[in-house]
């Protein structure tokens, strides 16, 4: 297999793993972008095409498609936060969050969905981004749909979706095909462990490539610490090289200087550095209003076998219950499979001993949904909070409170009815004390009942969104519409911490879209020359 | 099992004595695995892998050696402030006093039964004390990541691994 990253590097790539760094360096470019998943390649991308000398940086490594071997044991290590184990503070959340080059677009499932237009009138009445509607985007969601291969996956879906598909219709429940960011796609199902064929259409194989063909400097395992400010305007960021283990700090200094800095450290990273940066926040915005789209699990055996571990991960979707009350109401829910890989899985299902073993043992004719609940929204869904822990690294609150249970059990109980009218056998939540379910009729009483709080119901979570959120004014946001933070002059965030609110979709076309926009307006800014011909 | 009104006042109050106990003891940060440490994290995986492991005393032990040694991994790649509370946790558990009042096991972690240890695993799991509930997941995923982190366990559950060739 052809593998264009180290095609790259060996045809003379600006890449400095700076673990290896024998001292600090001081160096100047015109732009400096923090982070290199859907925020950060866009915007490399975009500005490197205008002419600016951009650096990246990453605090991953960089790896492709050589190195991803579809094992779960290398992959989350390697490719993810914390190990694929980042949790929030009081650990009742499990994030999934991709950390090396390309971000979570590495590792994701590659669904692509725009920013839903309910979503933009909401966040035109809440936060008076009149700016933004789907009318006002639609150019630019084109544009990447475009240059990431985003169509219609028209390969039947696999048979876990499958389930998806038979229980919905027996129920009148439409469902919609997803589209996906692949190109030449063999089908395999490894999505989440990086794509060993190069099919999926991420940042790595697409816009960061672009950017290093035209000269762009590239960093990685560089944390960003902190920016440095006089006045209104940004001067530097400090960054501090860490050892090859991605976790312990080598010792040496990197300091970045340019004209403009752009954070793209996702919505978790990005707060947490402007946190610790001390940049002026007077209202108290920053770092809340932090959301996850919530997840919460239904398993099934099922007659046949699934194999929910072959095949594309995700491509049905239902947004039927997304749609049974206006947007601030009950809250929402999306729903969709996961795949299913013998540690995802295990670790997801609750219990332990010969009643886990006995579930094991059937992990070819298992089935997971999986309901994305859209916080934000209703008056009561405020999300969560990155604050920084004693090391200076990101926390996160999330309290999950009554409107998230109540939600939650619409969600399972919704799920187990689809599951069991797909011919599901056995049906149980990820839930510590369901006992699993032999028929919808039981599962309606048993679910009805079920204690939800933390812990004993498992969430999830691999969206996080917020905490830099954008609005037409310093007493509601921490950026204008166009990404640009209120108070520091040359700074821009360009990720998913930008939105007011979750988005109802998975975000990665949402980012793509509105990053394409805005660094298209900061390229021609810094460029001196005229705004892009799309509104 | 659902623990008593009493059991429960009497976990929560030994609980937060012997936990900042072990902040203190553990103040130094994540290191290596000691033996009692291994010692301890096998009696987990007998339970927690019961139903999985074999039953011939020699494979069962090997399998376990493995599983502490993926455990020992992983922890490697956590968070530094993980790393730490994991360091706590075990450090905690293998205090005599702590096996006994916070998780009930009475013999040393080498002789206890899989019964017994199945039983401190489930009234952890079942506590009202979010601390030992956290710590029931984390040991929870820890074992089971590592154990199926390993493709010679997944002939059992029938997996047949990433598709081969053509790469």
């Amino acid at each position: 297999m052809f593998d264009p990253i180290r095609a790259g590097l060996a045809s003379g790539w600006k890449h400095i793993d700076a673990s290896t760094l024998a001292r600090g360096q001081t160096l100047e470019f015109d732009v400096v972008i923090v982070g290199t998943g859907a925020g950060g390649g866009v915007t490399a991308d975009i500005l490197s095409d205008a002419g600016l000398r951009v650096v990246l940086v990453e605090e991953g490594p960089l790896r492709s498609s050589s190195d991803f071997k579809m094992r779960e044991a290398n992959a989350y290590p390697e490719l993810y936060q914390e190990s694929a184990s980042r949790k929030t503070a009081d650990k009742a959340i499990n994030i999934l969050q991709g950390r090396c080059v390309g971000g979570s677009t590495t590792v994701n499932w590659t669904s692509s969905f725009r920013t839903p237009a309910e979503v933009f009138e909401f966040w035109q009445r809440q936060f008076g981004l009149r700016q933004l509607s789907a009318e006002s985007m639609s150019s630019w969601f084109a544009v990447m749909e475009h240059k990431l291969w985003v169509r219609p996956w028209d390969t039947p879906p696999n048979p876990n979706n499958q389930v998806l598909v038979t229980g919905s219709e027996k129920l009148a429940i439409p469902v919609g095909v997803i589209k996906r960011n692949v190109k030449g796609c063999w089908n395999l199902g490894y999505c989440g462990m990086g794509c060993p064929t190069n099919a999926k259409q991420s940042m790595l194989l697409t816009t960061i490539p672009a950017a290093l063909n035209r000269g762009a400097t590239l960093y990685t395992r560089l944390r960003a610490e902190r920016l440095r400010f006089d006045g209104s305007r940004v001067s530097a960021l400090d960054c501090m090289a860490l050892q090859p283990d991605g976790i312990h700090p080598a010792g040496r200094r990197v300091q970045l200087r340019a004209r403009h800095f752009v954070i793209a450290g996702g919505a978790i990273g990005s707060p947490a550095l402007l946190l610790r940066s001390g940049v002026p926040d007077p209202y108290r915005l920053l770092g809340k209003r932090t959301f996850l789209h919530p997840v919460v699990i239904s398993s099934a055996l099922m007659p046949e076998r699934i194999d929910a571990y072959a095949g594309a991960p995700q491509s049905i979707y239902s947004d039927h219950f997304l749609h049974q009350a206006p947007i601030d109401g009950p809250l929402g829910f999306k729903i969709e499979t996961p795949p299913l890989h013998p540690v995802l899985f295990s670790t997801t299902l609750q219990g332990f001993g010969e009643a886990h073993a006995r579930l094991m043992r059937e992990f070819t004719q298992a089935n997971a949904l999986l309901a994305l609940l859209r916080d934000g929204f209703h008056p009561e869904s405020r999300g969560g909070q990155v604050r920084l822990g004693n090391d200076g690294l990101p926390v996160l609150d999330y309290p999950l409170g009554d409107v998230i249970w109540e939600a939650t059990r619409r969600a399972l109980l919704a799920m187990a009815e689809i599951q069991f009218s797909a011919g599901a056998r056995w049906v149980s939540p990820a839930h510590e004390t369901a006992p699993g379910y032999a028929s919808w009729a039981e599962a309606r009483k048993g679910i009805s009942e079920l204690p939800l709080k933390p812990f004993v119901c498992r969430v999830v979570s691999a969206h996080v969104m917020g905490g830099c959120g954008m609005a037409d004014g310093p007493q509601r946001g921490v950026v204008d519409h166009r990404g640009r933070h209120f108070w520091l002059a040359n700074l821009s965030v360009h990720d998913g911490s930008l939105f007011p609110t979750s988005l109802g979709v998975n975000p990665q076309l949402s980012i793509y879209g509105l990053v394409a926009r805005n660094a298209s307006l900061l390229a021609a800014e810094l460029s001196g020359k005229p705004n892009p011909v799309i509104p | 099992m659902i623990p008593s009104r009493r059991q429960f006042i009497r976990t929560g109050l030994a609980g937060s004595l012997l936990l900042s106990l072990s902040g203190w003891l553990n103040a130094a940060g994540a290191r290596r695995l000691s033996v009692a440490e291994r010692e301890m994290l096998g009696a987990l995986c007998n339970a927690m892998l019961e139903g999985m492991l074999p039953t011939d005393p020699v494979q069962r032990h090997r399998l376990v050696a493995l599983t502490v040694d993926g455990i020992a991994v992983e922890i490697a790649g956590l968070s530094l402030a993980a790393q730490k509370e994991v360091g706590e946790l075990f450090g905690l558990l293998v205090l005599a006093p702590a096996r006994l009042m916070l998780a009930g096991v009475g013999q040393p972690w080498h002789a206890a039964s899989v019964a017994e240890v199945s039983e401190f695993l489930q009234s952890w799991r079942a506590s009202r004390l979010s601390l030992l509930q956290t710590a029931y997941g984390a040991l929870h995923d820890l074992t089971f990541g590592a154990w199926y982190a390993r493709p010679d366990t997944w002939e059992a559950i029938g997996y047949p691994g990433p598709p081969k060739g053509y790469f």
